[in-house]
């Protein structure tokens, strides 16, 4: 399981990469892993506002439709228009071709309930 | 929670990667290499499938024929040894029980093959009608003794042509033998050219002392045209585009076979009078209020099990099976429809989640059987 140092992990399964003031989210290794063939990816419009913990979009794998929850609450700035075309590269490139959203925190001190990939591998283990 | 069954396969499914799921109570393999692969391995080549979890009832006895002719639809007198059939078991009321496969081995003597998560029921419900004596009639349920593969796909010929002299180019679609050997193991086998793919191919019967073995030397022997394993994943993506009907979403104690399009396994002028006729024979006669149709997404999203289908603002139906099906690359689902918007071409909305997406009805099936 590929789960790189530089990025913080949610528990349902979310990486975020701090830019600039922005974060950057994805989907794990893992949840790639466990959904399987992912065929359809759906996310929000740029300028919608999304809370930590809720639903922001979903990924439907071939069998299944999973919900992606916000790791963080802000609003949605870029969103990554390949995806609409190319869903397998969230099993292809969990980290890098398949980023989702981009959004500008508004509460950055969210950031600090994230697991290090060391807290999320053991996390994930356990299960 | 009570343990989940294993199949005797169970131990070789993490030889080739397997991930498993509960299923009816059967930890059973979801995926191997992953869902598309596999689904596209058995359309051109051929794959493996474990489907020991599906149940074998043994139906026995001079009374077994005229006791089938009234617990199922389609007309068991047709068949002769080596002969297979699809029929229903319905209830008073037209909604279904189990739809299987009934296999005539000789004179009275059956082998039904029934859903896993109904062998239960199903034993239930015919031991129930069985108001005869036991040298009359003998109904067991030999689901244990059995390992249950099937090979399928283009090349699935081919490759069980190499481990055994009986020439399968004689078994015809929906015929089966029941003294099959092949290559280094002892016991003999029932081979049917029957299936739920929509593909040519076999299912095997074996005991299941030998099941491993026949499923070791499949693999082996049928690598070199592209043999794989295939998990229950693909399974349903593979009936699915092929509208074979699965237990508990096209069809259902609440679904009739003539609501889902079956009508050619209910045979209303055979001799005997079956439990349901009269309810079926009303829906063939006067049409139903409700149809299974196909139906493409216009918009971007997937159908799913259980989502509604709405013309406007009115619920008219609900999704009953939808995916991405991998072979056509089409959003497309079957759904069971007021029969009134199942015409081809008419135009719907499916509620996916919080949006209502547009949809057309179209032609089924959605892949025309080679």
């Amino acid at each position: 399981m590929n789960l790189p140092k530089e990025l913080l992990y949610s528990e349902e399964h979310e990486w975020v990469k701090k830019e600039d003031g922005n974060v950057r989210i994805g989907i794990t290794d893992f949840a790639q892993d466990e959904l399987g063939d992912i065929v359809f990816v759906e996310l929000p419009e740029v300028g919608d506002e999304i809370e930590a913990d809720e639903p922001f979009g979903s990924v439907e794998s071939v069998k299944t439709v999973s919900e992606l929850y916000a790791p963080i609450s802000g609003k949605v700035v870029e969103i990554n228009e390949e995806l609409e075309d190319s869903p397998e590269f969230v099993n292809e490139s969990p980290y890098e071709k398949a980023w989702m959203i981009v959004v500008e925190p508004t509460n950055a001190s969210e950031l600090d309930e994230l697991m290090s990939s060391d807290a999320y591998k053991e996390m994930v283990d356990e299960d | 929670m009570s343990e989940l069954k294993r199949t005797p396969l169970y131990p070789e499914y993490e030889k080739h990667g397997a991930k498993t799921i509960d299923f009816g109570g059967w930890d059973l393999p979801v995926q191997f290499a992953g869902i598309k692969h596999e689904h596209e391995v058995t359309r051109t080549k051929a794959g493996l499938f474990d489907v020991s979890h599906m149940g074998e009832i043994i139906v026995k006895g001079p009374e077994s024929l005229i006791f089938l002719q009234k617990m199922t639809t389609n007309d068991v007198s047709k068949l002769t040894p080596n002969k297979a059939h699809y029929t229903f078991m319905c209830y008073e009321n037209g909604g279904v029980v189990d739809d299987f496969l009934i296999y005539m081995i000789e004179e009275d003597h059956y082998l039904l093959v029934v859903n896993a998560a109904n062998t239960v029921k199903d034993m239930d419900w015919l031991n129930k009608h069985n108001t005869y004596s036991e040298e009359d009639l003998n109904i067991e349920d030999v689901t244990k003794n059995y390992v249950q593969l099937a090979l399928q796909g283009p090349k699935a010929e081919e490759i069980l042509q190499k481990i055994t002299d009986t020439d399968l180019s004689t078994i015809r679609f929906f015929r089966f033998l029941s003294d099959v050997r092949f290559t280094g193991i002892d016991s003999e086998a029932i081979v049917s050219r029957t299936g739920y793919t929509g593909e040519d191919g076999f299912e095997i019967y074996i005991d299941k002392n030998e099941g491993q073995k026949l499923w070791k030397l499949l693999l082996e022997i049928g690598k070199e045209d592209g043999l794989e394993p295939v998990g229950l994943g693909a399974r349903d993506t593979l009936r699915f585009e092929a509208n074979l009907p699965l237990y508990g979403q096209e069809l259902s104690q609440d679904i009739t076979p003539i609501e889902a399009g079956l009508k050619f396994a209910v045979k209303l002028d055979k001799k005997v009078d079956f439990i349901g006729k009269e309810v079926l024979q009303e829906q063939i006669n006067n049409g139903t209020d409700r149809k299974l149709v196909g139906l493409e997404m216009i918009d971007r999203g997937i159908p799913r099990h259980g989502y509604s289908v709405l013309s406007g603002d009115e619920v008219i139906g609900q999704i009953t099976s939808g995916t991405q099906a991998p072979t056509l690359k089409k959003n497309i689902g079957l759904a069971l429809i007021q029969t009134n918007f199942a015409e081809v071409g008419t135009e719907v909305e499916v509620q996916v989640r919080k949006r209502k997406l547009k949809a057309i009805i179209i032609e089924t099936p959605f892949l025309k059987r080679k």
